[in-house]
C-alpha cells in the first residue's frame, strides 16, 4: 500500500515538474509577463550619420509613457540613374552604425525597438514609401537649422499634411547641439 | 588564322591618370627591346606630353576614318592590325564604344579578334568600367560611367596588372596638369577626383584584382594522380575567400544580427547570405511585418535573404551552408528552451558537428551591456 502511495506521489511530482519546466524558462519567470505587449509604433526617421539627442529623448519619453515600440528608420537616397531596388551600401556604412547606437540606447531603457531602412529617390520619397508600407501612430522628426541636412521645410510641411499619424516636429535649439552620432555612440565593437 | 590564341595583359587602374597607358608603353618598349615585333594599334594620349613622348620609337598604325552623322571620326583600324599581324599590339581603352558602322560595337570585341588571330595584346581599363562594379562605383562616386565591359572580358585576360597610385599622389598629378589640360582641372577636382571617391575606387580596384587572382588559383587545372597531402594542399586556397551565412528569424532582434553580419562581411570583403528556416506553420501579423523589414534591409545592403521550409533547423542550415560554400555562420542567442526541448543538443553545437571547418559565431546582445553601463 505504502509503495503505491509513493508511486502516485512520485508520478504527481513528475507531472508538476514537467509542467513547470515547460512553462518556465530555465532562469526566471516567463518573459514579458510583467509588461503588456507594445501596440503603438513611433517612427523616428533620420538621415546621415547623426540624430538629434532631443528627438531621440522625446521618442523615448513618449514610448515609455505609451508602452510603444520605437521604430528608428534610416532613410537612404537612390540616385536617379540606378534602379530604385538598388543596394546602397556606401550610405549604409554610417546608417547601420547609427541604427545600432539608437537601438542600444533605447533598449537599455527597457523599450522595444524594431528598426527599419527606407529607400527612395529623395528622403521624402523614402519616408513616403515607409509610411505606405506600415502603420505608425506617431512620427517624430527634428527640424534642422541647416537647409542641406535631413528633411527640408517642405518635407516637414508634406509630413504634416499627408501623413495619417500624429507628427511631432522638434524645433532646432541653437544652444543644444547634443546628438547621437554613428561612430561615437555604439557600445562595443560593431 | 593562327591556331594559338594571343596572350592578353590588362592594366587596371582606379581612375584616369594613374599611369596605365604609360605602363603599357613601357612594357611595349621592353618587349621591342627583347626583339619582338611590337606595334601600337590604338593610343589615347589625352594630350599628355609625357605619354606621347614615351610612344616614340614604337610604330603606330594609322587609324580608320569613319563618317558618322556628317562628321569624320577616327577609330582603331582592326583590319589594318590583322593585315599587319605583329607579335604584340598595344590597344588602349578596352571599354571604348566604337562609332556605329565600324564593325564591332565595342573595342573589347575588336581585341577578341586580334587575340583570336594569335596576336598578343596589351590593353588598359579603369575599374568603374566593369559591368558588375558599375552600380557600386556610381553609388560611391555619384558618377555613372556609360562605357562598360562584361566582367568575363577581364576574367579571360591572362594577366591583370594593377597600376596603383595613392589618391594623394593622383591629386598632385592632376593639379600639376599631368592628367587633364588646365581648363579641365577645377571641374575634375570638384567632381570625380575627390579624395573620398578615389579612396573608394582604389579599394574596389585592389579588391577586384585580389578576387581575380584568387579565382585564377582556384580554376587552375588539377593534375591526375595526386597524393592525399597534395589534394589537401590544393584544396586549401578555397578557404581563402570567406562567405558568411547569418541565421535570421522574423522578429525585430534579427535586424541587429543582419547589421552586424553585414559589417563583418564588409571587413572580410566577403559575400553575405541571410537564411531563415521557415517552420511549416504560418506567420503572425508581427512576423509578417518583421519579415518585410528584413527583406527590405537585405535589399538595401545588397545581400540575399534565403528562405527554406523545414522543421529540422540544423539539417536545413547545414544543407544551405554546404550548397553555398559558407565558411562562417552567424547567429543570435537562442531563446531559452522549454520542456523536452532542453534535452536537445543546442543549435551551435549541432552545426559544428554537421559542418566541420565552418566557424560558428554567436552575436552578442550589446543592448544588455549598454543597459548595464547605464545602471
Amino acid at each position: 500500500m505504502s509503495s503505491a502511495i509513493l508511486i502516485v506521489v512520485g508520478v504527481a511530482c513528475l507531472v508538476v515538474g514537467l509542467a513547470g519546466g515547460y512553462w518556465l524558462p530555465p532562469h526566471g519567470r516567463r518573459p514579458g509577463k510583467d509588461r503588456p505587449k507594445p501596440v503603438k509604433r513611433i517612427l523616428l526617421p533620420f538621415t546621415g550619420s547623426s540624430i538629434s539627442r532631443r528627438a531621440f529623448d522625446a521618442a523615448v519619453r513618449l514610448a515609455t509613457a505609451e508602452n510603444a515600440t520605437i521604430v528608428p528608420a534610416f532613410l537612404a537616397r537612390v540616385p536617379r540613374y540606378l534602379p530604385i531596388e538598388s543596394a546602397v551600401p556606401a550610405q549604409c556604412s554610417d546608417g547601420m552604425v547609427l541604427l545600432e547606437a539608437i537601438e542600444q540606447k533605447a533598449e537599455a531603457q527597457g523599450l522595444t525597438v524594431d528598426a527599419r531602412v527606407g529607400r527612395g529617390r529623395s528622403y521624402r520619397d523614402a519616408l513616403r514609401r515607409l509610411l505606405a508600407d506600415e502603420h505608425f501612430d506617431r512620427v517624430i522628426v527634428s527640424a534642422t537649422d541647416s537647409p542641406r541636412i535631413g528633411l527640408s521645410g517642405e518635407d516637414l510641411e508634406w509630413l504634416l499634411e499627408r501623413v495619417p499619424a500624429e507628427v511631432l516636429i522638434l524645433r532646432p535649439a541653437p544652444d543644444d547641439k547634443r546628438e547621437i552620432s554613428a561612430a561615437a555612440s555604439v557600445n562595443g565593437h560593431f | 588564322m593562327s591556331a594559338r590564341r594571343g596572350h592578353l595583359r590588362v592594366f587596371l587602374g582606379m581612375a584616369a591618370g594613374v599611369g596605365k597607358t604609360f605602363r603599357m608603353l613601357l612594357d611595349g618598349h621592353s618587349e621591342q627591346e627583347a626583339g619582338r615585333d611590337v606595334v601600337i594599334g590604338l593610343l589615347e594620349t589625352h594630350r599628355r606630353v609625357d605619354t606621347a613622348k614615351l610612344a616614340e620609337g614604337l610604330p603606330i598604325l594609322p587609324r580608320r576614318r569613319v563618317e558618322y552623322r556628317g562628321r569624320m571620326l577616327e577609330e582603331m583600324d582592326l583590319p589594318g592590325i590583322l593585315l599587319r599581324a605583329p607579335e604584340l599590339c598595344l590597344i588602349d581603352e578596352l571599354a571604348h564604344t566604337n562609332v556605329p558602322g565600324v564593325g564591332h560595337r565595342k573595342r573589347y570585341e575588336d581585341v577578341e579578334d586580334v587575340l583570336a588571330s594569335g596576336i598578343d595584346v596589351l590593353s588598359t581599363v579603369n575599374v568603374q568600367h566593369l559591368e558588375s562594379l558599375n552600380d557600386q562605383v556610381s553609388e560611391l562616386s555619384g558618377i555613372r560611367v556609360r562605357e562598360t565591359i562584361p566582367d568575363e572580358v577581364l576574367g579571360r585576360a591572362d594577366e591583370i596588372v594593377l597600376v596603383d597610385l595613392t589618391p594623394e599622389e593622383l591629386l598632385d598629378r592632376l593639379r600639376a596638369g599631368k592628367v587633364y589640360p588646365a581648363e579641365r582641372i577645377d571641374a575634375a577636382l570638384n567632381n570625380f577626383f575627390r579624395i573620398e571617391n578615389l579612396q573608394a575606387l582604389r579599394e574596389v580596384a585592389l579588391r577586384q584584382v585580389a578576387e581575380e587572382v584568387g579565382h585564377k588559383r582556384l580554376v587552375t587545372s588539377e593534375p591526375l594522380g595526386r597524393s592525399r597531402d597534395e589534394t589537401i594542399a590544393a584544396d586549401a586556397p578555397q578557404a581563402v575567400g570567406e562567405r558568411l551565412l547569418a541565421l535570421v528569424e522574423p522578429y525585430p532582434g534579427s535586424q541587429r544580427l543582419v547589421r552586424r553580419a553585414w559589417r563583418s562581411a564588409q571587413r572580410l570583403g566577403a559575400d553575405l547570405d541571410l537564411l531563415w528556416i521557415k517552420p511549416p506553420s504560418g506567420l503572425s501579423d508581427d512576423q509578417e511585418r518583421s519579415l518585410k523589414g528584413l527583406q527590405q534591409l537585405a535589399s538595401v545592403l545588397g545581400t540575399r535573404l534565403l528562405v527554406e521550409e523545414s522543421d529540422d533547423v540544423p539539417a536545413a542550415v547545414a544543407d544551405v551552408a554546404r550548397r553555398n560554400g559558407s565558411t562562417y555562420i552567424l547567429m543570435g542567442r537562442s531563446r531559452p528552451a522549454r520542456g523536452l526541448a532542453r534535452l536537445r543538443v543546442p543549435l551551435p553545437q549541432r552545426l559544428m558537428e554537421l559542418l566541420p571547418g565552418v566557424d560558428v559565431r554567436i552575436v552578442a546582445d550589446r543592448s544588455a551591456r549598454a543597459k548595464q553601463d547605464e545602471q
